[in-house]
């Protein structure tokens, strides 16, 4: 066991290492003067202060050494302090949002993990209580509906899926409002009664009591948690589905019931606890699929998180804050990855044991 | 399970037939294809739903041939801009009259709609964009986007796999851990980045975009692909290819991936319909193609200008999505049923 931990760790530096190459040769794409804003807020007009930047932050060097100083960072000789340099969690100057890349990181990843925690709440639970009432019910009607709503639900684009809730719910019906907060609740919110321990609203709110308020941001949350998460759901009602149909077909299975055991405790403690093995792994890959969604549910929704953060950076061609997001969320991703591993490491035996 | 009994004892009970299909049919099917591929075939044809697929495919393909006749366009040079009535922001709702720069009446026309005059079928988004024409040229988009995508991460995918498990060890250590780190990646996310970055460089259009989703697509194709080519490498004809001294080249291209590129070209063939949806999502956030250009993610992007007003211009979202949605649907049908029909637990159960 701690042998495959060990080694799955000792993999961390090569992808991180592998990611942070791959940023980088995509930052080559722009000319020196765009890289500066890799270092620096304010561009220079002149064409010799532009020189003079170049020069300073090496952004002609050799690769290497460029790759060096956007790793760690160069001091000001004049003020001392350290410009740039990704490991301090300098990702650089977006010109569009007028603010550190770190900044619209910092600001704005409380609301994409609430949108993505909420989300993978009913992925979980859902679809897999869904997978295994359809296999147990093989070919019967309710079966029939759960294959139904699996095969349209991952023929559905995100943005279609979005817009038509938008069109039923909030133009239509105006039962659930867009953005995180209604008016009210922003102004209690932001009173200094009212603490921010993550920034994430409805967590914020059960901590501080305000049952008004989480009820507030729940209504606002609704339709982009339901939008980012169907497609999961159908992913993994379907996954469920096949690998308990195969675990039902097992011998093991079959020793169960021949022994005598009531059928739920075949499903129970038999069929399903390895049934969900591979649910795990299919599990575990939908958190990228999240993280990939968050950019398409946010744009719809206007929900002010990374992945809006990222489209609208891309549209306005502002690549320093698109790559400094993207290099953000895959490192998120790299390690969520890890702990998904490693997770996977004490469900299954034989990963461990192999 | 007739057919099953058929094909082992071929001529034994040449009347038994519960499929419905006569044993000449079965003789000639098999002649062709072969008694595994029939078999495939046969089961793509009785199974309702993929046979539901199989026609959405057709239809598709029919719509982007027959385009220029569907939607005859304004200036036959560039067929893929949309051509617009006029410049007002707001959208009009379907059957509105064209006033201005209307296209040219095809035959089908007076016959099918009644009118002298050209309408807009499905509406106008904002800057009055015909949805009707971006409808019927989205199909042709989707096609083009998707095929040379697809192609080329296969081919991409193919080249990388095979060489990692042809000569293994360190080879294949690094190519694999490079496939990683591309996975690493969150896909949109990272394919939003390379466009917007190649998008100054190869100028508006579709092509940043495809760039963007092929460098970041072939990764799970040179998986598929080394896990065959692992199982084939091992087998006596390529030892004997070996012994005879052929070189690494042709072991590769005329021994191993005849044998084992098979589960990936079907694969990489119904990734088709995903692959056109991450095409539209890139369109619809609005990196890659202008605005105006005749995609289905592009048309539906007018729609964030009015997600007030959503159920007033509902003809926006409707037409492009449905277009959209039905597109994915065929391919994860047709894909469904193939892959109940090759998985071989399900051999010799009949259909």
């Amino acid at each position: 066991m701690l042998n495959y931990i060990l080694r799955r760790m000792a993999l961390l530096p090569v992808l991180l290492f592998g990611v942070t190459l791959l940023i980088f040769s995509m930052l080559q794409f722009l000319s020196p003067v765009e890289r500066a804003s890799l270092y620096v807020r304010d561009i220079p007009k002149n064409e010799r202060a532009i020189d003079g930047l170049i020069k300073r932050y090496d952004l002609d060097a050799p690769i290497p050494i460029q790759y060096w100083r956007w790793l760690v960072g160069k001091v000001d000789s004049v003020t001392g302090e350290v410009k740039g340099g990704i490991l301090r969690g300098n990702f650089g100057y977006s010109r569009t949002s007028n603010m550190f890349v770190v900044d619209i990181v910092r600001q704005r990843f409380p609301a994409t993990l609430e949108l993505t925690l909420w989300a993978a709440l009913p992925i979980v639970l859902g679809g897999v209580w869904l997978g295994v009432l359809s296999a147990v019910n093989h070919n019967k009607p309710i079966d029939q509906v759960a294959r139904i709503f699996s095969i349209l639900g991952y023929s559905l684009p995100i943005f279609v899926f979005g817009l038509v809730v938008l069109m039923i719910f909030y133009a239509n019906l105006r039962w659930f409002p867009p953005g995180r907060l209604s008016d009210a609740m922003t102004q209690v919110v932001l009173n200094p009664a009212f603490h921010r321990y993550t920034t994430m609203n409805t967590l914020d709110a059960l901590l501080n009591g305000r049952l008004d308020v989480f009820l507030d941001s729940l209504r606002h949350i609704i339709l982009p948690v339901v939008t980012l998460s169907y497609f999961s759901w159908a992913v993994l009602v379907r996954v469920t589905r096949s690998s308990m149909l195969e675990s039902l077909r097992q011998d093991y299975v079959t020793t169960a019931r021949a022994k005598g055991l009531r059928e739920r405790d075949v499903i129970g403690r038999h069929a399903r606890p390895n049934a969900l093995i591979p649910v795990a792994t299919v599990g575990g890959l939908q958190v990228l699929t999240l993280l990939s969604g968050v950019i398409i549910t946010e744009t719809v929704f206007d929900y002010p998180g990374i992945g809006q953060a990222a489209a609208a950076a891309s549209v306005q061609l502002d690549v320093i804050a698109v790559l400094g997001l993207t290099l953000f969320n895959a490192v998120v991703l790299v390690l969520v990855n890890l702990v998904v591993d490693i997770t996977y490491a004490f469900i299954d035996p034989r990963i461990r044991l192999d | 399970m007739a057919v099953e009994a058929k094909r082992q004892g071929a001529g034994l009970f040449p009347h038994v037939d519960e499929q419905g299909i006569t044993e000449r049919e079965v003789n000639i099917l098999e002649r062709v294809l072969g008694p595994e591929s029939a078999r495939v075939v046969r089961g793509m044809f009785t199974n309702t739903l993929s046979i539901i697929g199989l026609a959405l495919i057709g239809l598709f393909i029919a719509v982007s041939l027959l385009a220029p006749v569907l939607a005859p366009p304004l200036n036959p040079n560039k067929p893929y801009n949309i051509p617009r009535d006029g410049f007002s922001a707001e959208p009009k709702p379907p059957m509105t009259e064209w006033k201005r720069n209307a296209p040219d009446i095809p035959f089908w026309y007076k016959a099918v709609v009644g009118k002298d005059q050209w309408v807009h079928l499905m509406g106008t988004a904002s800057g009055q964009y015909d949805v009707y024409y971006g409808v019927i040229w989205g199909a042709r988009t989707a096609f083009i986007v998707g095929i040379i995508i697809v192609g080329i991460s296969a081919l991409i995918g193919i080249t990388m796999g095979s060489i990692a498990a042809y000569y293994g060890g360190r080879v294949d250590d690094i190519l694999m851990r490079i496939t990683e780190i591309f996975m690493s990646f969150p896909y949109l996310m990272a394919a939003l980045t390379l466009s917007a970055i190649l998008t100054p460089r190869l100028g508006r259009g579709i092509y940043s975009a495809m760039v963007a989703l092929t460098v970041f697509g072939w990764m799970s194709y040179a998986r598929l692909v080394r896990g065959d080519v692992l199982s084939v490498k091992e087998r006596d004809y390529v030892m004997a290819a070996r012994v005879i001294g052929a070189s690494d080249r042709r072991i590769i291209l005329r021994h191993i991936l005849p044998n084992a590129i098979f589960p990936t070209l079907v694969y990489a063939s119904l990734d088709l319909g995903s692959i056109v949806l991450s095409f539209a999502a890139l369109s619809f956030i609005g990196v890659g193609t202008e605005i105006g250009y005749a995609d289905w993610g592009q048309i539906l992007s007018f729609a964030r200008d009015w997600i007030t007003a959503l159920n007033r211009y509902w003809y926006i979202v409707a037409y492009p999505g449905a277009a959209l949605v039905l597109f994915v649907l065929s391919w994860n049908l047709v894909g469904d049923a193939l892959r109940d029909v090759l998985d071989p637990s399900m051999r010799g159960r009949g259909t």
